[in-house]
């Protein structure tokens, strides 16, 4: 079924009696071409694409739970490509101009909003990093803006520019960034996947690989076995817990990341702010709750919850930059479990048994990435070669000395 | 999160820096013919378990000791807590 402003019409006018499943509860079948484990928006993605651009083949996506349950329903749903490594720069802007087109390719209204997104600066010495961010933002055909404070409190009057510790000095922003209905990009791609032939199947946990002479020949679930002829990992949070039942350690850590919004408040921030000195970021979704986050807690965590110091320090970051937001309630807030990797980028790549492919170790990057993370992993799974962006997501990496570390951490994952 | 500090008794885990998992303190030996490959696994692998999980953490608002935590990463439980010293010497290490 087309989704289009005169189907919606004509629903409203039947009783909306036409609307089908928008996918259908596929039963597993017992061989497929590919089989890629998570359906969450990059397993989804995957599957979108590979059934798309590259190959016809019997593809599924096995998700334990529901779809949209996990991570893609979790983050708090920014785009942008302020990148400043070559390894990564290039990926993120690919993924951004997927963004772009994302809702007529897939026919699905993800409420892409190109609001903008603006990183603050409070020093001389963080206006020249951020300069070279901007020069290497623009030499990659990304859009970036140095803005004076003046132009900022023009955007953004309520923001206390002369805070003692962190007086607002500028910003970078990029107006292409912004925000996108994560829900919908979880439904949006199961939805054009499924129609595309891909099954969606629910519910259905894996419990094991079936390895032979080093070779992947399909997964052991909750619903039976099910045979592939590639099996494509795509769990970021829990990949640690999926790749050791093939016997593998990776170079992650399992954090949680919380997240936080306020009641409903009429329209007051236009973009998404990032103060980054001190581990504050804010947006306000399109039903009026200032959704906004900091640090990882910084301790391996599966529970998909938090603590409260971290509450306490991300709400006196925003205080500080923010007076205003001490007269929002907070409404809710929640944790994410992210695979920190060690050096803060992912990894989409072979492994070393044949068949068995991994992509993982998105940091709390990864919903940004989901349409390039999609095409690059769908590339790699019909080529057995990595995407034009996404050469220098490799396994091999921390052994060869090549990391992409945007931070300047090291190997710490709860610093990145 | 509350850790019970050996020397010190309960103290609140925001007093603390997080390392991560305690085998960190078995630093492979530099001599050894693959030394490179353990460094690798040393710096770079981790089990990253859900359930128990002995970790890293560094009393460092406080007296600054080393602490091995024993503590369940689904649940956030901490069953048992010991000075890394204690439990280097325990393993024959000298220091």
């Amino acid at each position: 079924m087309h989704y289009s402003g005169f189907k919606v019409i004509k629903e409203a006018l039947t009783g909306h009696r036409g609307w089908g499943p928008a996918w259908r509860d596929a039963t597993p079948k017992a061989q497929y071409d590919y089989v890629i484990i998570g359906g969450g928006g990059h397993g989804l993605a995957t599957a979108y694409y590979l059934a798309k651009e590259f190959k016809q083949a019997r593809i599924a996506v096995l998700e334990k739970g529901w779809i949209g349950g996990g991570n893609v329903g979790r983050n708090t749903t920014i785009i942008r490509s302020n990148y400043l490594l070559d390894g990564n720069e290039p990926f993120y802007e690919f993924s951004l101009k997927l963004w772009e087109g994302l809702e007529q390719e897939l026919n699905y209204n993800a409420m892409v909003s190109q609001r903008g997104i603006l990183n603050l600066i409070h020093s001389d010495a963080q206006r020249d990093a951020f300069i070279r961010r901007g020069n290497a933002m623009l030499l990659n055909g990304a859009d970036a803006e140095l803005l004076s404070t003046a132009q900022i409190v023009e955007r953004y009057p309520f923001l206390n520019v002369n805070n003692a510790r962190f007086p607002i000095k500028g910003g970078l922003a990029q107006h292409r960034g912004g925000t996108v209905r994560h829900d919908a990009v979880a439904w949006g791609y199961a939805r054009a996947a499924d129609r595309r032939g891909v099954d969606i199947i629910q519910n259905c946990e894996v419990t094991g690989f079936r390895i032979e002479n080093g070779t992947c020949k399909g997964v052991e679930t909750s619903r039976g076995f099910i045979g592939a002829g590639k099996v494509a990992s795509c769990v970021a949070g829990s990949s640690s817990r999926l790749m050791e039942k093939a016997g593998m350690r990776l170079p992650i850590e399992s954090h949680v990341l919380q997240a936080f919004v306020s009641e409903g408040l009429k329209p007051l921030l236009p973009g998404v702010i990032t103060f980054g000195a001190g581990h504050f970021y804010c947006s306000q979704s399109d039903k009026g709750g200032l959704v906004f986050g900091g640090d990882l807690d910084g301790y391996n965590s599966y529970a998909q919850r938090g603590n409260l110091p971290v509450v306490e320090d991300v709400c006196e970051g925003g205080m500080a930059i923010f007076p205003n937001l001490g007269r929002a309630r907070l409404l809710r807030m929640w944790g994410g479990i992210m695979d920190m990797s060690m050096d803060g980028s992912p990894i989409i790549d072979r492994t070393h048994i044949d068949g068995l492919y991994f992509n993982g170790g998105w940091c709390y990057g990864g919903f940004k990435a989901t349409p390039a993370s999609g095409y690059a992993y769908a590339h790699l799974l019909a080529t057995d070669t990595p995407h034009k962006t996404a050469t220098a997501y490799r396994f091999d990496r921390f052994a060869t000395g090549h990391m992409i570390d945007e931070k300047g951490m090291g190997n710490q994952p709860n610093l990145h | 999160m509350l850790i019970n500090h050996p020397i010190l008794g309960p103290r609140d885990a925001a007093e603390f820096v997080y390392k991560g998992d305690a085998m960190l303190i078995h630093r492979p030996d530099w001599q050894a013919d693959d030394a490179l490959a353990q460094f690798t696994d040393y710096g770079y692998l981790r089990d990253n378990p859900a359930g128990l999980h002995r970790e890293l953490w560094f009393h460092e608002q406080g007296d600054r000791s080393w602490l091995v935590v024993t503590r369940n990463t689904t649940t956030h439980e901490i069953t048992k807590v010991e000075l890394a010293r204690d439990v280097a010497r325990a393993e024959g290490r000298s220091r």
